[in-house]
C-alpha cells in the first residue's frame, strides 16, 4: 500500500511537469495549428541554460531559475519571428517541416556546447522540502515540482480567463477571422503563444534535469512525450493537457514500479492506442459546438 | 454634400491574382449616416466591405485599382490591425461568435484596440443596448441564439468605438420580430452617439426604412445610387428588391426578362 501511494505521488508529479510541458505544445496548436516537433529541444534548451548560469555563472539559484525563464521567453519570441513569421501563409505542412529542422538545429547546437555527456546540477534544493506524510517519503524535488507546477496552472488559469491578453488569444484560436475583424493583432497572439510555450518548456527542462540529470538525448526525448499526452488529452484542449500529462505520468510510474523499468516508456504508448480506439478526440478534444 | 467620412475612388478588387470582383466601385459616406449597400448574391457587397476592412487579404484578395479614404487617411491594402485602429469596424456575415467564450469575454476581445484601456462603462453601454445579453453574460457563445448571436456580435463592435461601423447582413436567418428589434437598435446607435453605419443588406425593405442613403450593385458596380426615398420610390427596386409589382400586377416571367434587359442600361 505505501508503495502504492509512494508511486501515486511521484506519478503525479512527474505527471504534471509533462502536462504543463504539453500545454506549451497545445497552445502554439491552438493558436496557428502548428505541430511544434523541436518541443523537446526547447525544453533541453532550457535546462541547459539553467546549468549554465547555475555552475558557470555561479548565479544564485532563485535568480537563475527566473533568468531562464525570461531569456526561454525572449528566445520562443525570435523563433517566431524569425524562423516561423516568413512563412505565414505557406502549407502548414512547410511550416511542420520547419520546426523539424529546428529541432535538429538546438540539437547540434547544443552539442556543439555542451556535448553529449550526462550533466547534474548541483544539490541545491533545501532538505526542508522532504515531506514525511505517514510512511509516505516526497523527495525535495517531487515537493518542488508540485509547488511549481500549481503555481503555474493557477498563473495561466488566471491569465487565460481574466487579462485581456489572455482573451485575445482564446479569440484567436477561436475564429481567427472574427478577431482580425475587431483589430486583434494576430500575429502578436502567435508570437506569445511561442513565447510562453518555450517558457513552461523550459521550466519543465528544468525541473526533469534536477529529477534524471541533464542529457540533451534524455531531455529531448521526454520532450517527445507531449506526443502522448496532449493526443490522450485532446490536441486542442488546454486542461487535457495537464490530465493528459497526470495519466502518462502515473502509467510510467506504476509501470517502472510494478513490471519493470524497462517498459515505463512503451506502456504509456500502448494505452495511448487504446484510448484512442474509443476516443479518437482524445479524452478531453473540443466537442465541436454545432448551431444549424 | 455635407461632412465625408468615407470615400471609394474607383476601386477594383482581385481575388487570387485573376478573378475580379469589383469594377470600379465609388460611393461616398457622409459622417453620421446610414448608407445601405443593396444588391443580389454575388453582386459583390461583401467583398466592398472586406476591401474597405482589410480582411481581403487573409482572402487573397487585393484591391488592384483606386483608393480608399478615411478621415484623410489612405487605407487600401493596409492591414487590418491598421485600419480597425482607425475606427473602422465591421460585423461579419453570419455572426462569427467566439463560440468557446462566453457572452462577456465575447465583448471584451471588442477592445483589442485599445489593449490595457478601461472597458467596464462600454461593457454597460452595451449591456444597455441589448439588455438580453445581460442574464446571458457568463454563457458560452456558442450555446446561444441567433438573435443573442447577432446582437452580441453588434455589441463586440460597439466596444471598439467605433466612427464607422459596417454591418453584413444582421438580418441573416432571424425571424421578422428580432430584425425589427435589430433595426430599432441600429438606429438608435446611430442618432445617439452619431456613429457611422454601412449595412449591406438582402433584405432591402428595412434596410431602405433605416438608411439616410443607398447604393444598389450589381455585378461588381455600383448601378443605382439616391436617397433611400428615390431609391424606394424606383420602379426598378420597387420591383426586384421590394418585391413589388410597378404595376401592381401579376408578373409573369415575359416581364423579369424585360427587366434584365433594362438592367444592363444601368
Amino acid at each position: 500500500m505505501d508503495f502504492f501511494l509512494q508511486l501515486l505521488v511521484n506519478g503525479v508529479c512527474v505527471g504534471l511537469l509533462y502536462g504543463i510541458s504539453a500545454m506549451g505544445f497545445v497552445m502554439i496548436f491552438k493558436a496557428s495549428s502548428v505541430l511544434n516537433f523541436a518541443h523537446g529541444e526547447l525544453l533541453a534548451l532550457g535546462a541547459f541554460f539553467f546549468l549554465s548560469l547555475v555552475t558557470w555563472g555561479k548565479i544564485p539559484i532563485a535568480a537563475s531559475f527566473l533568468l531562464t525563464l525570461a531569456g526561454c521567453f525572449i528566445l520562443g519570441f525570435l523563433i517566431e519571428k524569425f524562423f516561423l513569421r516568413p512563412l505565414i501563409g505557406e502549407k502548414l505542412i512547410f511550416v511542420i517541416m520547419l520546426t523539424v529542422g529546428l529541432s535538429a538545429m538546438f540539437k547540434g547546437l547544443i552539442l556543439l556546447i555542451w556535448g553529449g555527456n550526462l550533466h547534474t546540477y548541483p544539490e541545491f534544493l533545501p532538505p526542508s522540502l522532504e515531506i514525511h506524510l505517514g510512511s509516505i517519503y516526497i523527495a525535495p524535488v517531487y515537493s518542488a515540482t508540485l509547488v511549481i507546477s500549481v503555481i503555474f496552472l493557477v498563473l495561466f488559469g488566471l491569465f487565460f480567463k481574466k487579462s485581456s491578453q489572455g482573451i485575445f488569444m482564446r479569440s484567436v484560436a477561436d475564429n481567427q477571422k472574427a478577431a482580425l475583424s475587431l483589430g486583434v493583432h494576430v500575429r502578436r497572439v502567435f508570437a506569445l503563444s511561442w513565447a510562453i510555450a518555450a517558457m513552461v518548456a523550459c521550466m519543465s527542462g528544468i525541473v526533469l534535469g534536477i529529477i534524471n540529470g541533464v542529457n540533451v538525448h534524455d531531455l529531448s526525448a521526454i520532450g517527445l512525450k507531449v506526443f502522448p499526452v496532449v493526443i490522450l488529452g485532446g490536441l486542442d484542449s488546454i486542461g487535457g493537457a495537464i490530465i493528459g500529462g497526470i495519466i502518462i505520468g502515473l502509467l510510467e510510474t506504476f509501470t517502472g514500479g510494478y513490471l519493470s523499468p524497462s517498459l515505463r516508456d512503451v506502456v504509456p504508448y500502448i494505452v495511448l492506442v487504446f484510448i484512442l480506439m474509443v476516443k479518437p478526440y482524445g479524452l478531453f478534444g473540443l466537442v465541436e459546438i454545432e448551431r444549424v | 454634400m455635407g461632412d465625408i467620412l468615407l470615400q471609394l475612388n474607383n476601386i477594383s478588387v482581385v481575388y487570387s491574382n485573376v478573378i475580379q470582383v469589383l469594377k470600379g466601385v465609388s460611393l461616398t459616406v457622409e459622417r453620421g449616416h446610414i448608407v445601405s449597400l443593396l444588391g443580389s448574391n454575388g453582386a459583390g457587397k461583401t467583398t466592398t466591405l472586406k476591401a474597405i476592412s482589410g480582411l481581403l487579404k487573409p482572402e487573397n484578395g487585393e484591391v488592384t485599382d483606386g483608393d480608399i479614404i478615411c478621415n484623410g487617411v489612405n487605407i487600401q491594402n493596409q492591414a487590418p490591425e491598421f485600419i480597425t485602429r482607425q475606427g473602422i469596424i465591421q460585423v461579419l456575415e453570419g455572426r462569427q461568435p467566439f463560440k468557446y467564450l462566453t457572452i462577456e469575454e465575447n465583448l471584451r476581445v471588442g477592445t483589442a484596440t485599445r489593449p490595457g484601456k478601461p472597458y467596464k462603462q462600454d461593457l454597460e453601454l452595451v449591456y444597455h443596448y441589448f439588455p438580453a445579453l445581460v442574464q446571458r453574460k457568463k454563457a458560452l457563445a456558442g450555446y446561444c441564439s441567433g438573435g443573442e448571436l447577432q446582437m452580441l456580435v453588434i455589441g463586440r463592435a460597439l466596444m471598439a468605438h467605433p466612427q464607422l461601423l459596417m454591418l453584413d447582413e444582421p438580418s441573416l436567418g432571424l425571424a421578422p420580430l428580432v430584425v425589427q428589434e435589430i433595426f430599432r437598435i441600429i438606429r438608435k446607435i446611430n442618432e445617439e452617439h452619431a456613429t457611422t453605419i454601412v449595412l449591406v443588406e438582402q433584405n432591402a425593405n428595412m434596410a431602405l426604412q433605416v438608411a439616410h442613403y443607398g447604393y444598389v450593385m450589381e455585378n461588381g458596380k455600383i448601378v443605382m445610387e439616391g436617397t433611400s426615398q428615390e431609391l424606394s420610390d424606383n420602379p426598378d427596386v420597387k420591383e426586384f428588391y421590394l418585391g413589388m409589382a410597378a404595376s401592381g400586377v401579376t408578373k409573369s416571367y415575359k416581364d423579369v426578362k424585360a427587366y434584365r434587359r433594362r438592367k444592363r442600361w444601368l
